[in-house]
């Protein structure tokens, strides 16, 4: 793991490193994104009982999945940064957080324009809701505390220690009120489907599921070529780069 | 100057000079106490006096007021240390932090939630509670309140060296509260359904043991940061 | 050995990542061939760190200080301290609350604990703050005796030392943006 990992604990080579991969990221983005939401908002069939309204999956499904990726990649980071010292994990805890947390708003948002359609109401207490809810709550902990700190190096461990002990408690916390759904309001909420998906709504799903994934990832590469510059902002090879640009 | 490991002398002392200093400023114990009280007697205010339906949100109500009345304590379990340079010696001793951190985690809980535990019944007379409730919500609070110790330490050593830490605190700790929350209410709700609720205990038993074992790794390595 | 240079230049700074406070940009401390992070626990039973804050609880009394801190270092604390807290100027003063105390004997009560260990590094930051003339001279004397017995001192100062050392040296840390 060190070995692999020692070249990377260089600034400007973790720098280059973001740069390659990049451009693999946007590609897969856009690509997938078009043909997906194209796919799947206008030639994928309606369901017989939603209707059309069930089309909203396509966002809403993908936007879950990864909002629960988004912090277990987070959380990876985290354990990186504090076991093997590495200042650039923290910063990738730091380049994951706000993406995770807009992905979960998007997931929340979607899930309460379903919601009205297929419950009456905008919000209801339904298990996965809750549990998406308090995972926003789990990322913006993360980044209130990263920016409330003045000193950046102590506030990437910080959120790196908040992070860990999040996704030590999300099972936890998932299980829980997965447990108080059913004791409070079992019946009132009728699941999607039992039966196992059409593949005309399948492939489409898919195919948006990891566009959502390699746009997440190509923000937070964004984000965390960014976040290198601005602590590198002194070093040689950050002013080489400026001149040169 | 021969020195002695013994743990148990650590232990003992942190723990003490805590209860001392905390027995020197009685307000200190008194205020989250009063606070819990007073919560509780906003709620019939708000909700109307009816016994059945106090009885009924008693559960919640209790366990509501008795997050945010730890809460308030919790700030002041690293601050003084932090700020007169004992937690510098504390990290510096050759004895390792964890167990240090334990000690003052123990001393926070005999000071906030030990006198809850107390004082139940005299809430459980307010709300209306007959007594399989106030057996139920005696026990949930005597394993629950140190789960929120234990949870709530790793949020104040987070926070300990920031200016203004205290809503943060309660924004990073509050969420992390939530599974003893439900796990307690409806341990007290099954047993006003006089229901067997000794599931719901052993999971917040197993929860305070996770914490005892894990917590004091988090906080002492949130310690040092807020520390350096 | 003596640190110094103009204020901000990064003394005490220095000296929290020297104690393991704090870590550094780059580089690693080592003691005694290996690096500090690593066996912590063992580097800080030869440590003894009295930074700007002293650790000294402003509710407790002198005494219950040193004898808590006694313990949290594991040494004997039900030893007789009133020889020595005459000695540094505090008697009569034991039982009463450290907050109601000057500033110097508060410094004093911190500094009791250079009487106490056996640490064999002392990192002291800017101990003689607050102390009278007389204080200082008996801080140094302390130093010495310290030197003696094979300990090292590691301090920053504002102060010139009046005793003379044999092996002072002195690092002068520059501002720098």
């Amino acid at each position: 793991m060190w070995k692999w990992l020692h070249p990377y604990a260089k600034a400007d080579r973790a720098y280059q490193l973001c740069n390659t991969l990049l451009p693999y990221f946007a590609v897969v983005t856009v690509v997938c994104m078009v043909v997906g939401w194209v796919w799947g908002l206008a030639y994928a069939p309606a369901d017989y009982q939603q209707k059309d309204s069930y089309r909203i999956i396509f966002i809403h499904v993908p936007s879950a999945i990864l909002s629960m990726g988004a912090y277990s990649s987070m959380a990876i980071a985290a354990v990186v940064a504090l076991v093997w010292q590495l200042r650039n994990a923290e910063l990738a805890v730091i380049a994951i957080a706000p993406v995770g947390a807009c992905v979960t708003a998007i997931a929340l948002i979607t899930g309460a324009a379903w919601g009205k359609p297929m419950w009456g109401a905008w919000w209801v207490w339904d298990a996965r809701l809750t549990s998406e809810l308090i995972l926003l709550f789990l990322y913006l902990g993360v980044l209130s505390l990263y920016h409330a700190f003045e000193d950046k190096k102590a506030a990437g461990r910080a959120a790196s220690i908040l992070a860990i002990v999040g996704v030590i408690n999300l099972p936890i916390i998932h299980f829980s009120v997965e447990w108080w759904n059913t004791l409070h309001q079992g019946a009132t909420i009728t699941k999607f489907d039992t039966k196992a998906i059409d593949p005309s709504m399948f492939w489409p799903l898919m195919l948006n599921i990891v566009a959502f994934a390699a746009f997440v990832g190509t923000v937070t590469l964004i984000r965390l070529k960014n976040e290198i510059l601005q602590r590198e902002k002194h070093r040689p090879w950050v002013r080489q780069l400026l001149n040169r640009g | 100057m021969q020195r002695q490991h013994s743990y148990l002398q650590l232990f003992s002392a942190v723990c003490k000079k805590d209860l001392q200093l905390a027995f020197r400023q009685r307000a200190e114990i008194v205020n989250p106490l009063l606070f819990f009280l007073i919560v509780i007697t906003l709620f019939p205010l708000a909700i109307g006096p009816e016994p059945g339906l106090l009885a009924r949100m008693a559960p919640g109500i209790i366990w509501v007021a008795a997050l945010l009345s730890t809460m308030l304590g919790l700030d002041k379990i690293f601050r003084d240390d932090f700020h007169d340079g004992s937690l510098e010696q504390l990290i510096a001793s050759s004895y390792p932090l964890p167990l240090t951190v334990l000690a003052k985690v123990l001393a926070h809980w005999m000071i906030t939630g030990l006198p809850l535990v107390l004082l139940t019944p005299v809430f459980a007379l307010l709300l209306n509670l007959d007594s399989q409730a106030l057996v139920a919500t005696v026990i949930t609070l005597l394993l629950g309140t140190p789960l929120l110790s234990f949870i709530g330490a790793i949020g104040a050593g987070l926070t300990v060296g920031l200016q203004k830490g205290g809503i943060l605190m309660s924004l990073l700790v509050l969420p992390l509260y939530i599974p003893v929350l439900i796990f307690a209410t409806s341990a007290i709700d099954t047993s006003t359904m006089s229901l067997d609720y000794s599931g719901q205990l052993a999971i917040l038993g197993a929860m305070l043991v996770v914490a005892i074992i894990s917590a004091p790794i988090a906080i002492s390595s949130a310690l040092k940061v807020s520390v350096s | 050995m003596q640190l110094a240079g103009p204020n901000g230049a990064g003394k005490t700074s220095l000296l929290r990542i020297i104690a393991g406070f704090a870590a550094p940009d780059e580089g690693d401390i080592f003691w005694h061939d290996s690096s500090i992070t690593k066996n912590y626990d063992e580097y800080a039973r030869e440590l003894l760190f009295i930074g700007h804050k002293t650790g000294v609880n402003a509710q407790l009394t002198a005494l219950e200080n040193v004898r808590f801190w006694l313990q949290i270092q594991g040494y004997d604390d039900n030893q007789d301290l009133y020889p020595l807290l005459a000695k540094i100027g505090l008697v009569g003063l034991e039982d009463v609350p450290v907050r109601t105390l000057s500033a110097g004997q508060q410094r004093r009560v911190a500094l009791l604990r250079l009487w106490l260990n056996d640490a064999k590094l002392w990192v002291l930051d800017e101990p003689f703050t607050a102390l009278d003339k007389a204080g200082v001279a008996f801080l140094q004397a302390r130093f010495v005796g310290h030197l003696a017995t094979g300990g090292a001192i590691l301090i920053t100062t504002h102060q010139d030392l009046t005793t003379h050392f044999n092996d002072l040296q002195t690092v002068t840390l520059e501002y720098r943006h």
